[in-house]
């Protein structure tokens, strides 16, 4: 294959920024997109040329590392995908590919494609897990959990955050990701324990981290490589409203 | 949010001050003025659809003699104002953050994509509203200012003095520009609903498998009656007044 990339190239944070234009040859299309990038870094480092920054880490679509806005949508064209998993056979030969690194305030770019997703972490840390004291682990028939509850948790616990539903969305919004978090440990026995002070404290979080705001335009869903449903964030709503006007925190 | 912390401070409110000023709490403001508005606009369509009864404005003008005296009405008014005011820069307010938080530099190939939801719509709220809002404005000062400030003509209906709010409508509908000022407002109020209904119910957080789709349903089949019935009004009158019919 025969290809055409116009990537963003950055230097650093605070440095203006542009497309360049990339001609790459013999692209195999057994390649994943990684790939396919590593082969350019490897041309480029040949030519005395800087590598191209982007993240990535497991490169087996479970990390959450790998990100990339390819051709306007982030982790590209495939449903269900992250960039790591998309290989070359999705595109053309000959056709020209813009990648460009996720675009949001929350996100500075770091260099080239890679962004400070540092602001998701921060939500973690406010709230999004369970603080129990450690031993032995509990057998799995204790802790009684309706089948499609259980479900429910795991479908929203498979968010990698990789960030790709702030990407989308044209605000910028983080509530998809926040409301995986929070819906995932709000369903299950252990996570409802704390889970008026995780809503507060998570949405709290988010808001400081310059978010934007949800106005149910769905991109997130339609672009998250693991399928996250924007139920997810009516439920959050329903946890941070009734947290808001019951729990016992008097702010 | 500083001011109405302050505000709410001595009251002991400071979480409800909290809550407000999150961004769920505006998105629950924009929901519930919304869905207030939302369960308005049938109420003045069905006064609306009174023009269109061959009474030469009787049954009209006695809809809005009843508009603008009954104590019930009136007091619910001032919650429709205070709506739309609420609505319109709640949603400015919220239109600037998250055009701050997207950042500067956009997307150089643009791909918005969704699911069960109108994208372009709810993508473009903001657009959409600012035009109703000019609509509503040109609206309120043409009819509803005229008829508080009564320079409204008088009628005489069965021995009792009314104010001819007909008369004026009427004649704004006499014009055919107005006529399509009017109805491609109608169309832009239709792709605001469009998305707005169904969202405000998911802002609320009621979403559950057994009734989303049927909100979703009733979503688009209100936001082409509703608009609709309002559309064919001036269409209707302005082709009596050129007896096309």
């Amino acid at each position: 294959m025969k290809l055409t990339l116009k990537i963003w190239r950055q230097p650093s944070q605070n440095v203006k920024g542009k497309f360049e234009t990339y001609n790459l040859d013999n692209v195999s299309e057994h390649m994943s997109f990684l790939e396919m990038l590593d082969v350019l870094n490897e041309k480029l480092s040949f030519e005395q040329k800087i590598p191209i920054a982007f993240e990535h880490d497991c490169r087996e679509g479970i990390c959450g590392t790998c990100s990339l806005v390819i051709n306007g949508q982030p982790h590209g064209p495939l449903q269900g995908t992250t960039t790591c998993q998309l290989h070359m056979r999705n595109f053309k030969d000959g056709e020209t590919i813009v990648i460009e690194p996720y675009r949001a305030s929350a996100f500075p770019v770091l260099k080239d494609l890679s962004v400070d997703r540092g602001a998701l972490d921060r939500i973690i840390q406010a709230g999004g897990f369970i603080s129990v004291s450690t031993g032995q682990a509990q057998d799995a028939n204790a802790v009684p959990i309706e089948k499609d509850v259980a479900s429910h948790a795991f479908d929203a616990a498979t968010c990698i955050g990789c960030g790709a539903c702030v990407a989308a969305c044209p605000n910028s919004s983080a509530m998809l990701f926040t409301s995986a978090k929070v819906a995932h440990l709000a369903l299950l026995p252990q996570g409802k324990v704390e889970a008026q002070k995780r809503v507060l404290n998570m949405v709290r979080q988010m808001d400081l981290e310059n978010f934007g705001n949800c106005s149910n335009i769905t991109a997130c869903e339609a672009e998250c490589p693991k399928g996250i449903s924007v139920s997810n964030i009516a439920l959050m709503n329903r946890e941070f409203l009734s947290a808001s006007f019951s729990s016992n925190d008097a702010n | 949010m500083s001011w109405m912390t302050n505000a709410l401070k001595p009251i002991g409110l400071v979480w409800f001050a909290n809550f407000l000023t999150s961004s769920i709490g505006k998105k629950l403001l924009m929901s519930l003025s919304g869905l207030f508005l939302i369960l308005f606009l049938p109420v003045h369509l069905i006064g609306n659809l009174q023009l269109l009864t061959k009474d030469a404005g009787v049954s009209f003008n006695l809809y809005s003699y009843f508009m603008t005296h009954n104590p019930l009405i009136k007091t619910v008014s001032y919650l429709l104002y205070f709506s739309i005011i609420l609505h319109t820069i709640q949603g400015l307010l919220l239109w600037r953050k998250n055009k701050k938080a997207k950042g500067k530099i956009g997307y150089a190939v643009n791909a918005l994509r969704g699911d069960g939801t109108n994208v372009k719509a709810a993508a473009n709220m903001a657009w959409l509203g600012i035009i109703i809002f000019v609509f509503i404005a040109v609206h309120m000062y043409q009819f509803w200012l005229q008829m508080k400030l009564g320079k409204v003509p008088l009628v005489i209906i069965e021995g009792t003095e009314y104010k001819n709010l007909y008369e004026p409508v009427v004649l704004a509908f006499s014009n055919p520009g107005f006529v399509v000022f009017y109805v491609v407002s109608m169309v832009i109020i239709g792709i605001h609903l469009n998305h707005g209904f169904q969202s405000s119910f998911q802002t609320l957080g009621l979403n559950h498998k057994k009734y989303t789709p049927f909100i979703q349903y009733i979503g688009r089949v209100y936001s082409f009656i509703v608009p609709f019935g309002f559309a064919i009004i001036p269409i209707i009158v302005y082709g009596r007044n050129n007896l096309w019919w």
